[in-house]
């Protein structure tokens, strides 16, 4: 068994995979999604460069239902990722409390809050 | 921490009585077996009233399969040389219940993670404690035999940070739990930064300031993710990640301190 197979076996079958690795996880992953968001993101501010009539029509493509609903996906991920490096930086730099745990439910419960706030301002 | 800590850390609230009816009368075993690649080798093992794993691996040892390799030593959780990885997590075999891992009584032995594998369920520790070196987890004495004691006040911040984290048997049971040290070998890994971290905390010491430099750079403590593998796993209830996270903190410290 090389070392590499051990560490799959293991990602693939630890059973109990507790709440500091998830929250491990989403941090990684919502930060990875919003770096490949990005780009797009200044491609839009730089259509703004180029007239007001690229940008208004960007805009209006921009209040397609479709794209609306993929904004609240990036407000989910922003969240989710400004809620999970408050939780490391908290985990890092304040004593050690043992509750981190807590840690992990308030970034989820905070990113859920604004998730639900940008849905409902969205209806 | 004392033997009584280690005690409550372990199984024996959970045992289950003598009289109770056992959920069945064969455990189903199947154990990892090096040579021609590797494979799992299947076992039917009797259960028994408070049986542990390990008990299960010595049952089939000396009932089933002589050429079964294994180790353990003490049998009541002192030692730290029977880790495995059980049903899918590190753990201590002596101190885990079959009752509390296997209730549908299925088990699957590996060996550690992360850790070359000698044979069968035995690890070459040989990486993890090369670790510990390289972490400089000797302790540096500054003082003589012809010198008094050193007197360190109990309630000091250092001696409660070092009290906190001295505990550890070195067991492998943190480094094959987690995931950086799989994502990258170099890591020194939580045993050996615990291990640094009590060290640091030592105000006896005469290392502290090449410890820190040995344990900041790219494979040590700022390689860590705070995933917490370690401390959800630690048999002896010690929390690395608190450790590690305290070393980041010296480190990111000592960036405004001359003599660091």
């Amino acid at each position: 068994m090389t070392k590499r197979e051990t560490a799959l076996a293991r990602i693939a079958s630890q059973h109990d995979r507790h709440a500091g690795w998830w929250a491990f996880i989403v941090h990684r992953v919502s930060g990875v999604a919003l770096a490949v968001f990005l780009p797009v993101h200044f491609w839009a501010l730089g259509e703004a460069l180029r007239g007001d009539a690229r940008l208004d029509a960007f805009l209006r493509w921009a209040d397609a239902p479709a794209v609306r609903a993929s904004e609240w996906a990036i407000v989910v991920l922003l969240g989710l990722h400004l809620t999970g490096g408050l939780r490391v930086l908290a985990l890092e730099w304040l004593p050690w409390r043992g509750w981190q745990k807590s840690l992990a439910a308030a970034a989820a419960g905070v990113s859920l809050l604004v998730a639900v706030a940008f849905l409902v301002d969205l209806l | 921490m004392t033997a009584g800590t280690a005690q409550a850390g372990g199984l024996s609230r959970e045992r289950r009585p003598e009289t109770a009816p056992l959920p069945s009368s064969q455990l189903d075993v199947v154990i990892w077996r090096s040579g021609a690649g590797g494979r799992l080798e299947r076992f039917s093992v009797p259960r028994a009233p408070s049986q542990t794993v390990l008990d299960v691996v010595t049952w089939i040892q000396r009932h089933l399969d002589a050429t079964l390799a294994y180790r353990f030593a003490c049998r009541v959780g002192m030692c730290g040389s029977c880790a495995m990885t059980v049903n899918g997590v590190a753990r201590w075999t002596c101190r885990t219940h079959v009752d509390r891992v296997a209730p549908a009584g299925r088990l699957e032995l590996r060996p550690l993670a992360n850790l070359p594998v000698i044979r069968d369920l035995v690890c070459d520790m040989r990486e993890f404690f090369d670790k510990w070196t390289a972490a400089k987890g000797a302790f540096v004495p500054t003082a003589t035999r012809r010198d008094p004691p050193a007197r360190v006040p109990p309630a000091s911040r250092e001696r409660r940070h070092a009290d906190a984290a001295i505990e550890c048997i070195g067991c492998g049971v943190c480094y094959a739990s987690c995931d950086i040290v799989a994502w990258r070998p170099a890591y020194l890994g939580p045993a050996a930064l615990n291990r640094a971290w009590t060290l640091e905390n030592d105000v006896r010491d005469g290392a502290r300031v090449a410890r820190l430099a040995a344990v900041a750079g790219d494979a040590g403590c700022h390689a860590c993710h705070s995933q917490a593998s370690c401390t959800e796993r630690c048999p002896k209830h010690l929390a690395p990640t608190a450790s590690i996270a305290g070393l980041k903190r010296l480190a990111s410290r000592s960036l405004f301190e001359r003599d660091r």
